[in-house]
């Protein structure tokens, strides 16, 4: 056989098996369950549901004295839109909310806050519930906040400034409105990757094996690369609709911004797929059974993008070991290069690493595979 | 590669031995110093018991694994070295025939075409040849998942024909599959052979396909016990083979088991009403149990000759006969089980079909049917398992689903498939459904030494259930349904996939139990086995088409050339004869 | 006790005894029940965190006097804020954000001692990278206390007054404010619904698909029966996994107990009954263990995303927060950390008890009907 006349078999062959592979994708409905109903899903969840933006809090504001200055410190807490405010005169009240979980927090304005305001030295107390440090950190900034601006409603009345010497003057790049839609959202492209190219692949691979069909399948022409190559396309095409999904989907309905350009976020997408389905396969290689196959495909891909991924918890403050262990998974530096492209832009300095790393690990899955896939039955 | 001209043999296997490793740890020797080879254009059957290496075998023909010693040279080229080579140019149906159950027929056969590189021009000429030998026509656009058993072996058997194959490897095609398609099946395989020049090797459990082979290898543990032409290996037990009609009040089964358990006799077998023996070398020797039989000398059949070998290999005879501390009384022979008009729907499709039928006490009551007639639907009823559509049932005088639960103590089960739990070992699951049974104390421990010592698993009690072999797991299941002592037996293809051996085992102890009074209902699709059954119903299609005692179903076929028409005769005349009436097989639907 | 009962619960007891042979008896599932969840809590337990430990830090200083030197010090005194680089010119904050070199730049004007000096208010400049605006969020909420830190003193030791208004912070139950003291007893519920969802969601699918559960129901075994004989043992599994997490939860990470553990456990009892009653039904409806696998991922995925670990339950859209309350781990989660962390004792707990009775009581009666009605 020379050498045009066997590509043309061997696409022939591909080309039969990836038809196959899609019609099967279409039948069968547990490939429709993870390709198409779970995307749909998380979309859902972290566009509408998922956010770490602290709003509309309820907190009790104990308003001990009368007079029009903390009135009208108190009246500031109204104003801002983090807070929802109950007032009330009395902190045995306020206590009681607190452990009743009716409110998150207290701010407490003292009999004395007029007498010692006018000698300089007043305070204001915040009590946060602290079972959430995250939230109780964001609502004692935000109760700062708004302490700031009444002393700068103040200032510009003509009274003296009552604020410390130094004011922080914060901007936050790339998400100026602190809106954490903009990372969650952007996180979804790596779930539904990793549901799509690992999960997916895994479990079609080893039905295969534990049907029996790769069986017959061997006893023909068929190269093995042929077959990785089939369960690769429609799997590969699959998670492309996938992300043309999550993308519409936050540009569109979570009006998340888009800064990079398209092209670096399809081809830092494609690696990522081809990772995935790269630990898929092996995986499902290696364990032939459907059920072991998926299970360990679930804490091998799907636990580590959600948990150690930097996508939801930052990872720079965790533990040296931790470190090492999420940098074996590639979910951390695809959710890298999301956010970067996401948000910053076509940053080199950050894309062309990660993507490297990621290159890199779909070499080493392709030997792999080639070593692990045999048409050998044990 | 072997100069022109010079006839390379098509498979040619030299010392071949290959082992596994179970994950217990123990090594196990499928096959150890196999040597044969098959010419071009012939047909080889692999027979043997269960793990006797026929799977194994064929896989290291189609280059699916590789020896651990010896050579296999397939079509002149080494297996081992280069399995794509012999991949490109074979074709090759496993067990499971390897079909995608989610794709219809017509996807099926043009994945394999597309992968074998088969043209245009040749499938246009390829696929009207195919369908018409298969019958598959009318079902392209079904879904193959939706075929019959019979129906999915044919499509198997098709897409390894697409591309008109050097070599044509089977793995046990018909196993499970109904006497009409099986027929059908080997018409197909005689005629590539004789037509085409193919040569075929096929692995069989049904002995009686042996015979149309040109060639038979008998494997057991993995060597070749002998290896022939098949009458030649019938001939192993020439003269010793016998027919002897049972006495005056005497059934042939009863014969038989009385038969089997005699010194000097190698098998027994009913058939026909009579009872087909073979004696032990010594053909003069007086055995006792043919005192008063009238004996007829027989023409010795390739499964006379397998058993005498296997008997030869020291396989030992199954002497296993279950007595029950306490026999269910024997009074009277009420009706135990009565079916009325029962009907079970599966959306539009009928799986069980107006079928009546009643079983008396201590009665061997026989379902017969190829698989999707409706034997285990049926049965699932029977046992509360399954809601019924429409009809009547009374198992021992309540209907099973609505019962209270106490009622099904008094029944045994034995499911199709081995369905205890295989992580516990054969102790363990004695003790769970002994207790499920309400078993306690030293009542359940005498009963589960009851089990382990009639059914010969003492040494293996430990041993978790799932590394059991084949024939041992049969027996944890019939002894985990016997616990409790039923007065009735449910027993659901107890025999599919087992081999021969194993089967008439099985069958010794239903006797023995059907003698000490138990009532027994037993689905089977081989055809023979009816012959152990006081009374059989023959289902096809969700409807039963005959019933009665063996013989009275045996009289609607006629005499065949040269021999009593058998079961199976019967079978296919009935079957045929329904179908002529109008009513088209369930697949057909 | 009437005789039926007695044959009852020795069947129960035998099929207790059975599932639990089933699944200690083997070296690798008992491996696989016991090592993943505390790899899972210790691993977790780090990763999931919202404190940070490691601040990169950039500093444009253009004051260069004596004022920002000592506020800078501040920074550096943290042990957190750790100084990367020192720019010498706002042109180079973009590339030091972009490409993640610092997570902060604190920038100071040329101004800044002059202005302290003449008791004039400074500004300090502070440009985080918004790319995980939560992380950006909780460090401009380090940078402002110590700058708020630095209010205090600076005017003190410079002989000028302190700032007229101050705020005094404190946090209740948690006051050092640590995310893992509010993340470890969420984590507990979580991994163990996991676990023990997948656990029971096999058990009768498993059994479906080897065939052994026909041989189940042709026995005396009422639906019942097998409901209480499967569900029993999965919450004894849970139940250890759980005290296995809480061993790790108190004696590595000594996360404060404040409740009693007769309360804790009472709670997660409950709640392992509502998870194993979820899995049990999902398991009765699926014909094969593949279908039950797909659907306990399908169930536990919104569970685990809506329950308040990650993002809280206040923050959600009114719909999603209604469709939170039939997840029982929602409850979990607030009593582990009730518990844990006010001492709060069973009566306040109640709110959150009996929605679990609820589903558990759903769930497990759907389950026994479907036992025998699934039609296979």
């Amino acid at each position: 056989m020379n050498g045009a006349a066997g590509l043309a078999a061997k696409l022939r062959r591909i080309r039969a098996l990836v038809r196959k592979e899609s019609f099967q994708i279409v039948r069968d409905p547990s490939s429709m369950i993870i390709g198409v109903l779970m995307p749909v899903m998380l979309i859902l969840l972290f566009g509408f549901a998922l956010s770490l933006d602290v709003t509309s809090v309820p907190v009790a504001v104990v308003l001990e004295d009368p007079s029009p200055a903390a009135t009208d410190l108190a009246a500031g807490f109204r104003l801002s839109p983090y807070f929802n405010a109950h007032y009330t005169t009395s902190m045995e009240t306020a206590r009681a909310m607190m452990l009743d979980l009716k409110v998150d927090g207290i701010i407490r304005i003292r009999p004395d806050f007029a007498r010692q305001l006018a000698l300089g030295d007043a305070e204001v107390q915040i009590v946060v519930h602290g079972s959430d440090a995250n939230r109780a950190r964001l609502i004692e900034a935000y109760a700062q906040g708004a302490i700031a601006q009444w002393s700068a409603r103040r200032a510009s009345a003509g009274q003296p400034v009552t604020t410390g010497p130094v004011a922080v003057q914060s901007r936050i790049w790339f998400n100026e409105a602190n809106d954490s839609h903009w990372f969650l959202v952007p996180g979804l492209i790596v779930m539904v990757m990793t549901l799509i190219g690992a999960f997916l692949t895994t479990m079609v691979m080893a039905r295969e094996w534990e049907r029996g069909t790769l069986e017959a399948l061997f006893v023909t022409p068929v190269r093995v690369d042929e077959i990785l190559w089939s369960k690769t396309l429609p799997y590969f095409a699959l998670g492309m609709v996938g992300l043309s999904l999550c993308f519409l989907a936050a540009k569109f309905l979570f009006f998340v911004p888009f800064r990079g350009s398209l092209w670096v976020l399809t081809g830092a997408s494609m690696l990522y797929l081809l990772v995935a389905l790269g630990i898929g396969l092996f995986i499902s290689s290696a364990v032939k059974s459907q059920l072991a196959a998926s299970q360990l495909t679930l804490v091998a891909t799907y636990l580590p993008a959600l948990m150690l991924s930097g996508f939801i918890f930052d990872l720079r403050s965790t533990p040296l070991a931790v470190q090492a262990i999420a940098d074996v998974f590639p979910a951390r530096y695809f959710v890298s290069l999301l956010q970067t492209v996401f948000l910053a832009g076509d940053i080199w300095p950050v894309v062309l690493p990660e993507a490297g790393i990621l290159l890199g690990m779909v070499v080493a899955l392709v030997a792999a595979n080639r070593f692990v896939t045999r048409k050998t039955l044990a | 590669m072997s100069p022109p001209g010079v006839r390379v043999p098509a498979v040619a296997a030299d010392g071949l031995r290959r082992t596994f490793r179970r994950d217990t740890g123990e090594i196990v020797v499928a096959l150890d110093g196999v040597t044969l080879r098959a010419e071009a254009g012939s047909l080889t059957a692999l027979v043997g018991p269960d793990g006797a290496g026929k799977t194994t075998f064929l896989r290291l023909v189609a280059g699916l694994m590789a020896p651990d010693a010896g050579t296999m040279t397939v079509l002149g080229i080494d297996v081992a070295r280069e399995p794509q080579r012999i991949q490109d140019r074979i074709g090759y149906m496993p067990q499971r025939f390897g079909l995608y159950e989610d794709l219809t027929v017509q996807e099926n056969l043009d994945l394999y075409a597309d992968l074998h590189g088969v043209s245009a021009a040749d499938k246009r000429r390829q696929y009207p040849r195919l369908m018409e030998m298969t019958a598959l026509g009318p079902f392209t656009g079904r879904l193959s998942g939706n075929l019959s058993g019979g129906m999915k072996q044919k499509l198997g058997l098709a897409c390894a024909l697409v591309r008109e194959p050097e070599l044509l490897l089977l793995d046990e095609p018909t196993a499970g599959v109904d006497p009409l398609s099986r027929q059908e099946l080997w018409q197909i395989i005689l005629h590539l052979v004789a037509e085409q020049r193919t040569t075929v090797m096929v692995s069989t459990a049904y002995l009686d396909e042996a015979e149309r082979c040109g060639r038979a290898v008998v494997l057991h543990q993995g060597k070749i016990l002998t290896q022939g032409a098949p009458d030649e290996i019938a001939r192993l037990a020439d003269g010793k083979v016998f027919l002897a009609d049972p006495p005056a009040g005497q059934t042939a089964r009863g014969l038989q088991a009385h038969l089997l358990g005699a010194q000097a006799i190698v098998d027994a077998v009913p058939e026909g009403g009579r009872v087909r023996f073979i004696r032990d070398g010594a053909a003069d020797a007086r055995v006792d149990a043919l005192a008063q039989v009238a004996v007829a000398p027989a023409q010795p059949r390739f499964e006379d000759g397998f058993m005498t070998l296997l008997r030869r290999a020291g396989d030992s005879r199954p002497a296993s006969v279950v007595t029950l501390d306490k026999p269910p009384e024997r009074q009277g022979d009420g009706v135990v089980v009565e079916v009325r008009d029962l009907v079970r729907m599966f959306g539009n499709f009928a799986a069980v079909d107006h079928v009546s039928f009643e079983v008396r006490r201590g009665e061997l009551f026989g379902l017969l049917g190829p698989n999707g007639a409706g034997k285990t639907t049926t049965f699932r009823m029977l046992c509360g398992l399954l809601p019924v559509t429409g009809g009547t049932l009374r198992v021992a005088g309540v209907d099973l689903r609505r019962a209270r639960a106490s009622a099904r103590q008094r029944i045994g089960y034995l499911a199709q498939r081995f369905s205890l739990y295989g992580d516990l070992s054969v102790v363990e699951n004695l003790e769970f459904f002994a207790s499920a049974y309400g078993l306690r104390g030293g009542r359940k421990r005498a009963r589960i030494d009851w089990a382990l010592r009639q059914f010969e698993l003492g040494d293996l009690a430990r041993l978790p259930s799932r590394h059991l072999p084949g024939g041992y797991k049969q027996r944890l299941a019939m002894a985990a349904a016997l616990l409790h002592e039923p007065a009735l037996l449910f027993l659901d293809e107890p025999t599919s996939g087992a081999d021969p051996l194993a089967r008439r085992e099985f069958w010794q102890r239903i006797n023995a139990l059907t003698e000490q009074g138990v009532t027994a209902i037993v689905t089977t699709h081989f055809m023979e086995e009816a012959e152990y059954c006081d009374r059989v119903a023959i289902l096809d299609a969700g409807r039963i088409l005959a019933q009665g005692t063996p013989a009275e179903v045996r009289a609607h076929a006629r005499r065949q050339e040269g021999r009593e028409a058998t079961m199976e005769d019967a079978f296919i005349a009935i079957v045929e004869e329904a179908r002529a009436h109008g009513h088209p097989e369930a697949g057909a639907a | 006790m009437s005789q039926p009962l007695v044959d009852s619960l020795w069947r129960i007891l035998a099929l207790v005894q059975k599932e639990l042979l089933a699944v200690l008896k083997d070296r690798k599932s008992r491996f696989s029940l016991m090592v993943p969840p505390i790899l899972q809590i210790l691993i977790f337990g780090y990763a999931a965190t919202y404190d940070l430990n490691y601040v990169p830090y950039a500093v444009l200083d253009q004051d260069r006097g004596a004022a920002s030197r000592e506020l800078l010090a501040q920074f550096d005194g943290t042990g957190i804020f750790q100084r990367v680089a020192n720019l010498d010119n706002a042109s180079e904050i973009g590339k030091t954000i972009d490409d993640q070199t610092a997570l902060v730049v604190i920038q100071i004007g040329q101004d800044f001692s002059r202005n302290l000096a003449l008791g004039r208010p400074a500004d300090v400049q502070l440009i985080a990278d918004g790319r995980n605006s939560n992380t950006a969020a909780i460090a401009s909420g380090y940078v402002a206390t110590i700058v708020d830190a630095f209010n205090a003193q600076w005017p003190a030791n410079h002989g000028q007054t302190g700032p007229p208004v101050a705020t005094a912070m404190r946090a209740w139950f948690n006051p050092e404010l640590e995310t893992r003291w509010h993340m470890i007893p969420s984590i507990i519920g979580t991994i163990v619904m996991m676990m023990t969802m997948n656990l029971s969601a096999m058990s009768v699918a498993r059994e479906r698909e080897n065939g052994t559960f026909d041989q189940l129901l042709v026995t005396p075994f009422r639906p019942a029966e097998i409901m209480i004989g499967k569900a029993v043992p999965a919450m004894f599994l849970g139940l250890t996994q759980s005290t296995m997490i809480l061993l790790v939860a108190q004696l590595w990470f000594r996360i404060p107990f404040q409740g009693s553990v007769l309360t804790l456990y009472a709670g997660l009892a409950l709640f392992l009954i509502a998870a194993v009653g979820v899995g049990l039904f999902v398991s009765s409806i699926a014909a094969t263990m593949q279908q039950a696998m797909i659907y306990i991922f399908v169930v536990i995925m919104p569970f685990a995303l809506l329950s308040g670990l990650t993002t809280p339950i206040d923050n959600m859209p009114l719909a999603f927060q209604y469709l939170t309350l039939i997840n029982p781990l929602r409850y979990a989660i607030i009593i582990a950390q009730r518990v844990y962390l006010e001492g709060a004792g069973i009566g306040l707990l109640i709110p959150d008890l009996w929605p679990m009775a609820i589903i558990a009581a759903v769930t497990l009666s759907a389950a026994t009907w479907m036992f025998r009605h699934k039609v296979a």
